[in-house]
């Protein structure tokens, strides 16, 4: 019988795997949805462009900043896992690389949020 | 000068005891099939460890707590366990280095079957470990004298000598608590110990069985065991010598 007790309380570095797993998982299910909504223009131009516009809305517009953060942190800790496997001082300075990633991260994804949201808190709330 | 003055040293404070609340989590196979915690406080120096709240619970309170312990120096690597969500062996571990406002959290290491209450079946552990072959394996005329290695030689290979088998850096896995078929870090920690010995001719059937699917490629690089290791071995960067030794060759491999 498996024990399940508290959480493991692991550091940052459990925490980067998660992460890259669920935004991993993330892509790819986007990527389904890509394929499909691409594919549909041969089956009907009508409903590809019922879907495309729905991807105008407020919500579709957050899901794709999520998008956005999900491959970009996925990409950047997949850098950092490359080092931690083929560069011989990767382990020792993982911790270091990765808030060198989360910056970057950060960097990016602060105003780029704001860029993307731009058109849909303008059309929400009415521009400036 | 004749007389030193005599500098007064402040008498030191003796030390404080005070209680702390442990919570236990608990199973008894006799008893009933289910998991409980069980809250117990004791009155316990800063300096005490784990192990001396376990003692006097055991000893004072409650004569049915089970854990497994020998020497209490954490060279023995008999008590590892999970405290306050760590893997830790309760011998090394200070109750002034933990968080007391709220009740220590102990638990058995993740991923190993309980058996009773602390204790986990250490078998399939074991079995990882023994399927490395953790011993010298040599296929030159036996020399008579002894094998002589230099201090670099000796360097490559002397932060995996450190091994206890205190099972806390495979039980503190993420691939393992999902796959006990994954030979864990312990196995392959124990691996690196004699693939990069020069005295050890066997390195390329020790990469061959790491090899597997079950073997080193598939560690994620989490670095949980590193932080759990009580003995500071840092197990991930083996696990990453031991896979780029089956990519490139041992030469080129540290």
């Amino acid at each position: 019988m498996a024990s399940t007790g508290t959480l493991y309380r692991g550091g940052v570095s459990m925490w980067s795997w998660v992460a890259h797993r669920i935004t991993g998982v993330a892509v790819l299910f986007f990527l389904y949805v890509h394929v499909l909504d691409t594919a549909l223009i041969r089956v009907s131009p009508d409903a590809y462009d019922t879907i495309i516009a729905s991807y105008k809305t407020p919500l579709v517009n957050l899901m794709e900043v999520g998008l956005v953060g999900a491959v970009l942190f996925h990409a950047l800790n997949g850098l950092r896992v490359m080092a931690v496997d083929f560069w011989e001082r990767g382990p020792r300075l993982q911790k270091q690389m990765l808030w060198v990633i989360v910056g970057i991260w950060l960097l990016v994804m602060v105003p780029g949020t704001f860029y993307m949201m731009k058109h849909t808190i303008e059309s929400l709330f009415g521009a400036a | 000068m004749a007389t030193a003055t005599a500098t007064a040293i402040p008498e030191a404070a003796a030390p404080q005891s005070f209680d702390v609340t442990l919570r236990i989590r608990r199973f008894d196979p006799d008893d009933s099939d289910t998991h409980f915690w069980q809250e117990f406080t004791v009155s316990v120096y800063p300096t005490d460890r784990i192990l001396d709240c376990l003692h006097k619970i055991k000893w004072e309170q409650d004569g049915t707590l089970t854990f497994r312990r020998s020497c209490g120096h954490g060279i023995c690597g008999s008590d590892a366990m999970r405290i306050n969500g760590k893997n830790r062996l309760a011998c090394k571990t200070l109750v002034k280095d933990l968080k007391t406002k709220k009740a220590i959290t102990v638990e058995p290491i993740k991923g190993l079957e309980v058996e009773k209450d602390l204790i986990v079946d250490m078998e399939p552990f074991m079995a990882a470990y023994r399927k490395i072959k953790p011993f010298l394996i040599t296929d030159d005329i036996e020399p008579t004298r002894e094998r002589v290695q230099t201090a670099e030689e000796r360097a490559a290979f002397d932060d995996t000598t450190k091994c206890i088998l205190c099972a806390a850096c495979t039980t503190s896995c993420p691939v393992f608590w999902t796959d006990e078929q994954y030979f864990g870090p312990a196995a392959i920690v124990n691996a690196h110990r004699f693939i990069f010995d020069s005295r050890d001719s066997a390195a390329g059937q020790r990469l061959q069985i790491l090899n597997q699917d079950e073997g080193a490629w598939r560690c994620r690089t989490t670095f949980n065991c590193t932080d759990a290791c009580p003995r500071g071995i840092e197990v991930t960067t083996a696990i990453q010598q031991v896979k780029r030794a089956m990519m490139y060759g041992l030469e080129d491999a540290e």
